[in-house]
């Protein structure tokens, strides 16, 4: 079971950037939001996809203690822009401005959950995240980091479920 | 942002529903009837749904031309926020991401919030929730293959959501018209007071292109 958290301070943000994964992932997933968060919640689901949330709503980086279980977590876990930024900041990232909103073309040096080479991404942030070392691999060429992995742990700072929805089913079924 | 169509009232009610206030409606009045960004609808017949929602419309003219909608655009949000302190704006975007992108970065300029909660939606799914809250919808433009006049003042109904996926299926027609294949006017929905009538109406064009003018 996949278990999808919702990190929208605002509740319109749910439709937008959390019902378009429960739609795409094809398997049993449960929701919950970061602040309802249980211990049991991460103890029963097979894998995790943290959400992203609205271009101002930035309201989870107050709160990124709450994320500490990602450290010692070790199942795997897919970080979708604002998710990324969270994975980014718990394992000693810094967070950085950098606002890009659209499509764009992005280049994967190696292949990153099916993408591979010039793809079209759509991005939606005003922030990303550098400096993430300690094994963490970059995939993407450009100054802002776009996707990142560490083990079984993965970051795009792209919203893989407006073009790039395969992204999310290799995470799924891998 | 409102066009008087499906989608920006069911983005609306979901806004209304999540306890969010309905400020005004913004609605673009463009003199393009081929506008890329908007649906071009009678400001007249915006203006009656207004009403019955007990919400203001702030009106914003523009003549279409293909970045100057753009500034337009922004002139009319910019109104809302000082006039109304709108704090965020709602759309009914679906897959546009040409449409969803220009108003993200207008709302992100200005320093508001730009919500899209029927964004990546099924449009089957839009249809069978526009169904089941009760929304008396109607064609009232049609502009695709092969979409003819004898669609004009149709109902989006049970019989009309099974057609279209016959349509979806042979002419890859979107079924809530997100490519622009139709248009349509919501006449009641759970946002008004009370329901709008058509009182009588006139329909322009040829072919596969077909526009509905209706008086309320």
């Amino acid at each position: 079971m996949i278990l999808i958290v919702n990190v929208c301070a605002e509740k319109l943000g749910y439709y937008e950037f959390v019902k378009p994964i429960e739609d795409i992932v094809g398997c049993d997933f449960v929701t919950k939001h970061y602040l309802d968060l249980s211990s049991e919640d991460l103890e029963n689901c097979g894998k995790v996809i943290i959400c992203g949330t609205s271009l101002m709503d930035n309201k989870f980086v107050e709160d990124v203690e709450r994320f500490f279980w990602l450290k010692n977590f070790g199942k795997p876990v897919l970080g979708i822009c604002a998710g990324m930024q969270i994975i980014g900041l718990v394992f000693g990232g810094k967070m950085k401005k950098g606002t890009e909103i659209g499509f764009y073309r992005e280049n994967f040096r190696r292949d990153f959950l099916g993408l591979d080479g010039d793809v079209e991404v759509y991005h939606l942030h005003n922030n990303y995240i550098s400096g993430l070392r300690n094994g963490w691999k970059v995939f993407s060429d450009g100054k802002i980091v776009q996707a990142v992995r560490r083990g079984n742990i993965y970051g795009v700072l792209f919203h893989p479920e407006v073009r790039n929805k395969e992204v999310i089913w290799r995470f799924v079924d891998e | 942002m409102f066009s008087g169509g499906k989608d920006s009232c069911l983005a609306c009610l979901i806004a209304r529903e999540n306890g969010y206030d309905i400020s005004c409606l913004i609605c673009v009045e463009s003199e393009n009837k081929e506008s890329f960004m908007f649906h071009t609808p009678s400001v007249s017949e915006v203006r009656e749904q207004a009403e019955v929602m007990d919400v203001p419309l702030v009106v914003v003219k523009t003549s279409g031309n293909k970045e100057m909608e753009l500034m337009d655009l922004k002139r009319g949000i910019k109104n809302a926020i000082v006039d109304y302190g709108v704090g965020g704006v709602v759309t009914g975007a679906i897959e546009s991401v040409y449409q969803a992108t220009r108003v993200q970065k207008i709302c992100n300029d200005l320093g508001v919030e730009c919500f899209n909660p029927l964004w990546q939606r099924n449009q089957f799914e839009i249809l069978e929730e526009l169904i089941k809250k009760e929304f008396k919808v109607v064609v009232v433009g049609v502009f695709a293959y092969p979409l003819d006049s004898a669609w004009l003042g149709r109902k989006i109904n049970e019989a009309f959501v099974s057609e279209m996926r016959i349509l979806s299926e042979k002419y890859k027609i979107n079924p809530a018209g997100e490519g622009g294949e139709f248009e349509s006017f919501v006449l009641d929905c759970p946002l008004f007071r009370k329901a709008l009538r058509v009182k009588s109406f006139e329909d322009f064009g040829e072919g596969n292109s077909w526009r509905r003018e209706a008086v309320l």
